[in-house]
């Protein structure tokens, strides 16, 4: 059983026009074989918070912590993170050129399991998970994210989590961009993980149209940095009827 | 002379020694290189004692890379000096290999000299190696290698020319090596004729203390392509001056180069691209890499696209990846237009240190840092590597570049 705690979580970035906050005390709690959903608005720092999470060098964590398991995230460098068992799928891959996806996977997966998988038995894995991915196998030998189409990159993200069997993993607008068979795919691919893993999910979203296919046990309003208002499944629904208006009229 | 204002296609070129004052390291053409190095080269007083050996096979997709993977079998042909290649044996069919004087007909056809050390090197090779590929010539391997000495004694300045000329129609695939250690001024002349389809790869793998200034002069006949590869790996100053003139109508040129340069190197490539006919089209893209603190790379991109050139079509590219402080990447693309009917002309030229958004992404899959940033780099190459188009060279350079690059994080970490 793994637990991720977030308390008091205080985010920047810098500008410009000088230091911006974007998360002003963020408090979640995620254990093993949950399902959060993180709903908000556009701008109010979901992605942000993701990043953060991951330990992307733009954010800058002024106050609050983040542990896993008792552990200190934000005394780990990024990949420490992702060896320690928390995944990001990110909402626009970056394309590496040169780097190909098979020897990306087996690289990271050598990396987070700390020793190189056997070879065979590693090929039927990735070969496996991609089928059920619908994703062709000859992008094995295709560059990292290169050329792909927005529903490729998605379905290499969820592949990845596939692969590595995260404790947590954070899904940042994974819905985004995709057609419902798509979205049928790439959510099949996180019930999967889940199921066989015990994989913690956040699932961060604009929309509640995922939701149809991974059931949230718990849903967070985001506003403005925060937590604004946390619920079961109904206060999706409610989300879908009402809109963002009533929260963002309240800050 | 050596005016940067002045017309490129107006710099002195000839083929007498005379006519090139010693360079004092202002001009254009030397601004950026360690003159004092080339010291014994820019004397005029050269010998030619190089060895080179020829080999040539058949099928570019078969059999094994001869020098750079170090496997190199079939018929050597080694010839010290002034040796006589055999004539009239050709290695394979539609290849040829001799040894010719300088004023044989089919030698001295390509620009002359465009500086002093160039014009040394022709002065003082009275011959030639002299590789002709026929229209029977049809996806042909051709090795050179240029071999230096074993380190034994030091290197004494000295010189040599090789030709290669691909007739109308003829296809193959040329690879210069150079190992050993040297002081080399070279001359490298290629002439395409119509229709003409040529890979050429100079790899410089020189051993340490190696000095190398290697002029290419190459003439494009009509509708003929060249694929040029220049490789700088070894060396402490290793100076590429590839002059490509599209003479004809419909030449077409892909110029690739790589370098990974090392502490207390200088690797230099001054391109001049003459846009001398219509409908040419030009393709240039140079990559580096600075390892240590004292790593010097210089690219110079000159492309002249002439009054009569209309249509013209052409990009340059140049990226350094700085990967240490204290090395200094010089990246000086130029365009000089003169006429505006033209299908396009641009050049892009980046120096910096690594894609951060890829080297998170890297990490976030628990990569850790070094890992990532040697996959980076590796990436880096292998990208353009990939464009060579000869599945037996691209690999064994893939192997060379890694060895550089991992001797460096040995090194260095």
């Amino acid at each position: 059983m793994t637990t991720l705690e977030i308390r008091g979580l205080h985010v920047s970035v810098d500008t410009p026009e000088g230091e911006k906050p974007i998360l002003n005390g963020v408090d979640l709690e995620i254990g093993s074989g949950q399902t959060h959903a993180i709903m908000g608005p556009n701008g109010s720092g979901k992605s942000t918070l993701a990043y953060s999470l991951a330990g992307h060098p733009k954010y800058r964590v002024t106050g609050g912590s983040v542990l896993l398991d008792g552990e200190d995230v934000l005394a780990m460098s990024v990949d420490a993170r992702a060896r320690a068992g928390l995944f990001l799928a990110m909402q626009y891959p970056v394309e590496v050129p040169g780097v190909t996806v098979a020897n990306f996977l087996r690289t990271a997966k050598t990396a987070v399991a700390g020793q190189a998988p056997p070879l065979r038995a590693w090929i039927k894995e990735v070969g496996t998970a991609m089928d059920s991915l619908r994703f062709d196998r000859e992008f094995s030998e295709r560059s990292v994210n290169e050329g792909f189409s927005g529903g490729e990159k998605k379905r290499h993200e969820i592949l990845q989590m596939e692969l590595l069997k995260p404790k947590i993993a954070i899904l940042d607008e994974t819905d985004s961009g995709l057609d419902v068979d798509a979205l049928r795919v790439v959510s099949d691919g996180v019930n999967r993980a889940k199921a066989t893993t015990g994989t913690g999910i956040m699932l961060i979203t604009h929309y509640t149209r995922i939701l149809n296919y991974i059931k949230p046990d718990f849903v967070h309003v985001f506003v403005a940095g925060r937590v604004a208002e946390e619920g079961g499944p109904d206060l999706a629904e409610r989300l879908e009827a009402e809109g963002y208006d009533r929260f963002l009229s309240a800050v | 002379m050596g005016i940067s204002t002045e017309s490129r296609g107006s710099r002195l070129a000839s083929f007498r020694l005379a006519d090139f004052p010693f360079p004092t390291g202002r001009e254009e053409e030397w601004r950026f290189t360690p003159l004092a190095d080339l010291a014994g080269l820019l004397a005029g007083d050269l010998a030619a004692e190089t060895v080179i050996q020829v080999q040539s096979q058949a099928g570019a997709s078969s059999g094994p890379s001869a020098g750079l993977a170090r496997t190199g079998a079939g018929k050597d042909r080694p010839g010290r000096g002034e040796a006589e290649l055999d004539d009239g044996e050709p290695g394979e069919v539609g290849v040829r290999v001799t040894t010719a004087g300088r004023d044989h007909p089919r030698i001295g056809l390509a620009p002359a000299p465009g500086d002093r050390v160039a014009a040394a090197a022709w002065a003082a090779s009275e011959s030639a190696t002299l590789v002709t590929l026929d229209a029977t010539a049809a996806g042909s391997l051709t090795v050179v290698r240029v071999i230096g000495g074993d380190g034994s004694e030091p290197a004494r300045p000295s010189a040599t020319h090789l030709a290669i000329l691909a007739g109308a129609g003829a296809r193959g695939t040329v690879l210069l090596e150079h190992t050993g250690l040297a002081r080399l001024a070279q001359g490298v002349e290629i002439i395409l004729e119509e229709g003409a389809d040529l890979t050429v790869i100079a790899v410089h793998d020189w051993a340490e203390g190696s000095v190398h200034a290697a002029s290419h002069r190459i003439r494009l006949g009509r509708d003929a392509h060249l694929k040029h590869v220049t490789v700088a790996l070894g060396g402490d100053l290793v100076r590429v001056t590839p002059h490509i003139e599209l003479a004809r109508e419909g030449a077409s040129l892909d110029a690739l180069g790589i370098n990974v340069t090392d502490s207390g190197q200088h690797h230099e490539a001054q391109l001049f691209i003459d846009h001398a006919a219509p409908n040419c089209r030009s393709r240039v893209a140079y990559k580096g890499a600075l390892l240590g603190p004292a790593a010097h790379s210089v690219w110079i991109g000159d492309v002249l696209i002439r009054s009569q050139a209309e249509g013209t079509d052409t990009y340059e590219l140049n990226r350094n990846l700085v990967l240490a402080k204290g090395a200094h990447a010089d990246s000086v693309p130029n365009l000089e237009i003169e006429t505006g009917r033209i299908q396009g002309a641009g050049h892009a030229s980046a120096t910096g240190r690594f894609d951060e958004e890829q080297l998170f992404y890297l990490q976030s899959r628990g990569i850790p840092e070094e890992l990532a940033r040697s996959m980076v780099v590796h990436a880096f190459f292998a990208e353009l590597i990939g464009q060579i188009g000869c599945g037996e060279v691209e690999d064994a350079l893939k192997v060379a570049v890694d060895a550089k690059l991992d001797q460096r994080r040995n090194t260095h970490s």
